[in-house]
Parts: structure tokens; sequence; C-alpha cells
């Protein structure tokens, strides 16, 4: 066996045995993405020495008898998580060659549990986007390919691409990511592999780059749900420097995997059935639920009436939050800085902003500027907090009659580069599922389900209530074992 | 609702972001098109619904308060590592004052 095909609990279990280094293991990622990185560009900064150090020093641990739950497994970081010393910049011109002088909370804990790094991942820029396509630094190809047109460059999505084409591909045997829409869903949706964003306030968001305050958490991806619970059980926990993050215990998520779904009770929401949503994607969902009525869980309709106002609310709060959050990009403290030599602190904050955002940046940041701005506040900001308060209260009058929820992922499986960037809405509808947990702040896991006509991937989507991820890694185990998912992407290690 | 060129250039001065002419009416349509969309959020009722300002699903109540103390400091060395200009132990900008 290739040492990149391991789960990541497999891994765990060959380093405790001794049936492999935590060097050996790492040199064959580290080799894996020099192979495949220069292709997929999931990777912004490729960090070998460094992991390679790391991993000794985990062996090195190992032997001492002091191995943490993760020691020597190496990651995928997503480059919006701040890395001390190790460049940081959230896929954006404006932070090109930003150094951290701190680290953030989750891969501090993900270190201390004694996880090797081997770079940081693309990202749509400041996370903004569905396709990864927004990156100043190049799309990431999606490993996957069309059988009957295997030359299409097919993205990853996003903004999370590069950690999910980087596991998908087995550079990495687990990634991070953030989810502010769909982020950490979608692309594993089109990966093939697993993706939660957990309840917001699970993860400290302390040292990760901001879009939406209220709306951003991380979570893992991984190839399978056990290894997204074995990581988020690292990731999680209250955080001082995060007033936002949870001050709850945090459980063995992996333990619920193995947990029963009879008796559970699956709510499938019937204004998720929308039109023009392919029949495979149907199909896929119906099947999901034979699956789980077949392991004993009752499916029963609920309605989540304001479902349709998602994403419209989304599109007023997050960038009204970015555009506010990317106000402290201004060329003085650090960063891009472009001036004139007869530019004046204004013009200098002008030109930095000009040159240093991307468009899809810089038209979420006006769109936020315009729904804060006096005499609009009420009309847009305002209605858009009020109908996000209805949108959490639908979920909350779900959970009396049901434990968890179970959706597609995504309204298609990935797309061809070019495809939906005519027109912004029309990317914006990629996360037409995955926003209302975002919006409510609920955990929300993707788990890869089956293939489309063309053999790519379609996820489902399993959504909790508030801190009940257990439940959720319990239904999307069983999906999991149900679809015996086994497809492989045609670029990967050791293909 | 839809934004005229003058207040086009007035949120991108608002938002600190140069926009020269030639691009006005092209951002024009953008903003115009999203703007459009997220209009039909004045469809629904929301008469005495508290508007929702947190991600926290169980309420900024949930939120732990820490005692009001000074917990870091003094790494001034750190704070200016990245600036893109400095001088001494200042950020380095374009003279303000005449």
């Amino acid at each position: 066996m290739h040492p990149t095909d391991f789960t990541l609990a497999g891994a765990v279990a060959a380093l405790e045995e001794g049936v492999i280094s935590a060097a050996e293991l790492t040199r064959a990622h580290v080799e894996a993405i020099e192979a495949l990185n220069p292709r997929l560009n999931a990777l912004l900064t490729v960090t070998a020495e460094h992991a390679m150090e790391a991993a000794k020093g985990s062996d090195a641990k190992r032997a001492r008898g002091e191995a943490g739950p993760l020691e020597g497994i190496p990651l995928a970081i997503k480059d919006l998580f701040c890395t001390e010393g190790v460049q940081t910049t959230a896929a954006s011109k404006i932070l090109e060659g930003f150094i951290p002088p701190y680290e953030s909370t989750v891969t501090s804990k993900l270190k201390r549990d004694g996880a090797v790094f081997l770079g940081k991942a693309n990202l749509d820029e400041f996370a903004m986007g569905s396709s990864n396509l927004t990156s100043a630094y190049g799309g990431v190809l999606n490993p996957w390919s069309r059988r009957n047109d295997p030359d299409a460059r097919l993205v990853p999505g996003g903004s999370s691409g590069g950690s999910a084409a980087a596991v998908a591909a087995r550079m990495a045997l687990g990634a991070t990511g953030t989810d502010t829409g769909g982020s950490i869903r979608q692309p594993a949706a089109f990966c093939g592999i697993a993706g939660i964003k957990p309840t917001y306030g699970r993860c400290s968001r302390f040292g990760i780059v901001a879009f939406a305050s209220s709306l951003d958490q991380a979570g893992p991806f991984a190839r399978t749900v056990e290894d997204c619970a074995i990581l988020l059980r690292s990731m999680a926990g209250h955080d001082p420097k995060d007033s936002t993050s949870a001050d709850k215990p945090v459980p063995d998520f992996a333990k619920a995997c193995t947990r029963s779904v009879k008796g559970l009770r699956i709510g499938v929401p019937k204004e998720y059935r929308l039109d023009g949503t392919p029949p495979e994607i149907e199909k896929l969902w119906r099947q999901g639920l034979d699956w789980l009525r077949e392991a004993g869980a009752e499916i029963v309709e609920i309605s989540l009436p304001h479902t349709q106002y998602a994403l419209p609310t989304y599109y007023i709060v997050a960038p009204a939050e970015a555009s506010s959050n990317l106000a402290r990009y201004d060329g003085v403290r650090f960063g891009l800085r472009v001036a004139e030599k007869t530019s004046d602190l204004r013009d200098l904050y002008e030109r930095t902003r000009e040159a240093g955002f991307g468009q899809e940046v810089r038209r979420r940041i006006m769109i936020g500027t315009y729904v804060l701005s006096a005499g609009y506040y009420d009309a847009y900001y305002l209605k858009a907090q009020k109908v996000r308060a209805l949108i959490a209260r639908d979920f909350r009058e779900a959970w009396s009659q049901v434990d968890a929820i179970v959706t597609p992922a995504t309204p298609s499986a990935a797309f061809a580069e070019g495809e939906n960037s005519d027109d912004p809405i029309k990317m914006y509808l990629n996360d037409v599922f995955t926003v209302t947990a975002n919006l409510a702040g609920l955990p929300g896991l993707a788990v890869p389900a089956g293939l489309d006509p063309q053999g790519l991937p379609l996820g489902l989507q399993v959504i909790g209530r508030p801190f009940d991820e257990e439940t959720v890694f319990a239904v999307g185990a069983a999906i999991e074992r149900a679809a015996d998912f086994k497809a492989l992407p045609s670029m990967r290690a050791g293909a | 609702m839809s934004l005229d060129t003058a207040t086009v250039r007035r949120v991108a001065a608002l938002a600190r972001i140069r926009l020269p002419e030639e691009e006005v009416a092209r951002v024009q349509g953008e903003l115009n098109g999203i703007l459009g969309w997220i209009e039909q959020l004045q469809a629904v009722n929301t008469d005495g619904v508290e508007p929702m300002a947190g991600g926290n699903p169980e309420g900024i109540a949930a939120m732990p308060m820490r005692d009001d103390v000074v917990t870091d400091g003094g790494i001034a060395p750190k704070v200016l590592a990245n600036a893109p200009d400095r001088e001494g132990e200042y950020f380095g900008v374009p003279k303000v004052v005449e």
C-alpha cells in the first residue's frame, strides 16, 4: 500500500504500530506534492523542509512515548489561517509577502496534537468565491475529470478549493478549511471527499483572516467522515482570544461515527426541491434517504419556509461584514502599498485597495459599503438581519420534529472554468443548499455519496442542531457506509 | 432601487477604492444586478422580528465575559514587522498635516 493511500485514522494506527514512520509518511506526501502541485496549483506555499523536520521531531516524540493524537499526520492548511513565520496571503495580492508574527488558534491546536504542516492551500481571494477562480495566484484544477470530456478543466469549488483538491489527490491526509456560505461543503462535494462546517463558535476564529465574522467557521476536510471527526476534535474548543468561541466541552466526535441511526428522525425540507435541479441530484437525494430508512431512521417531510430568501440575505450580511473587516487593508500597517510620489494618505489608500483587491472582492466591498451607508442601513442590512432571524427560527421549529436534516450538498457536480462566470449571481447560486446553515449557525457536513453520468462525485449534506455535531457525524457515517464510495479521481498520488 | 453613476462613485470613495472613470459603467451594471436581486427581501414580513446580529445559534447571552485587564503588549517589533514603511517605532505614511 502506498503511504498516501492511508486514511487519516489508518495512518494514526500504522504510526502507532510502527508500520511506517512519520518521516516516511511525510516524505511520500511531499513527493506527491512535487509531482502533482505544478498541475493542480492546490498549494500556494509548500513547506517541505519544515514538514520533514517536524516529522522527524514527531518520530522522536513517539519514541519518548509523548505522541499526540495527530502525531506525524501531514496536513494542508488553507492560506487563510495565519501561520507564524510562514507567508499567509488569503490568495490576495494585498497580503503578498505577509509573514504573520503569530499562529491561529486552530493551527496551534493541530500542532499541539502533533500534526505536520505540508504547506498553505490555495483558495478564492479572501474566501470569496465558489470556484477558486478569484485567487490572485491562479485557479486550482479539480483532480477529477469528465468521462466524455477529460480535457475540460474542472474547478474544485470554493472557497477552500486548494484544501479539497489536495486531499482528493492524496497530497495530504486532511486539510483545514473555512466556511462562510458553503466554502467547505461545496468543494468537498465537488472533489469527492468529506468536509464539515461545525456549529458557529465550535472553533476559534482567532488568527483566521476575517471575511464575514458572524458566518465564518473553520472546519476540516478528509477522505472519510471519521477522519473529519478526528481532526475536528483537535481543532475545536473555547479560546479566550475569540469571545464568540463556545465555552463547551469538546466531545469525542469519532466515537459518534459508529452510533446507530436507528430511531433518528431525518428531515427533508420540501423547499430544497428546486426547479431545474439535475435528475442525478434528485436521485442521489432519494437514494440517501432510502439508505437511512434501511438503517432504521424515520424520514419526515419538513418545511423551512424562508429558504428562498437565504441567498439574498447572505449577499447583504456577508458583504456588509466584509466591507468592515477588509477596511484594515490600507497599505499602512502590513501588506501591499501602492502610491505615487505625490500621493496623499487618501490616494495611498485608494490606489493600494484598487491594485491589491481583485474584482470580486472590490465588488463585495462596494455592495457592503452601500448597504451600510446612511439612509440604506435599515432597508438592507437591518432587514437582512431580521430575515436571518426568521431563517434561524425555521430551523428551531424543525428541531421539534427531527434530529437531523439531509439535503443535496450542491445543485450540480463540478463545473468547468468559464462556466457560471458570466454572471456573479449564477455563481452565488452554488451555495443554495449550504448557506442556510451559516445564517442559522448550524453544523453541516458534506459526504460523498455517488457519481453523476460523467463520473463526477456528488455529495449529500447533513445539517444538525446547534453543537450536535455528534448526530451529524452519525448520520454522515451511515450514508458513507451505505454509499460505499470507492471511485477515485484521475489525478492522484500513486496513480 | 437603482444606483446612478454619482452614487457608484460615492460608494467607491467611501470604500476607499480608486475607480477609474472607464470602469464606472461596468461596476454600475454589476452592482445594480446584485441589488436588484436582493431587493426580493422587501417582500418578507419582518414586523416585530428581532434582528439576528451574531452567528451564535444560542444568542449573544451565551458569550462569555473576561476580566477587563491588559493581556499583552510590548511587542512593537512584531507589530511593525510587516510594515511597508516605518520610521523608528512608527508606521510611515505620506505627510497628513501641512
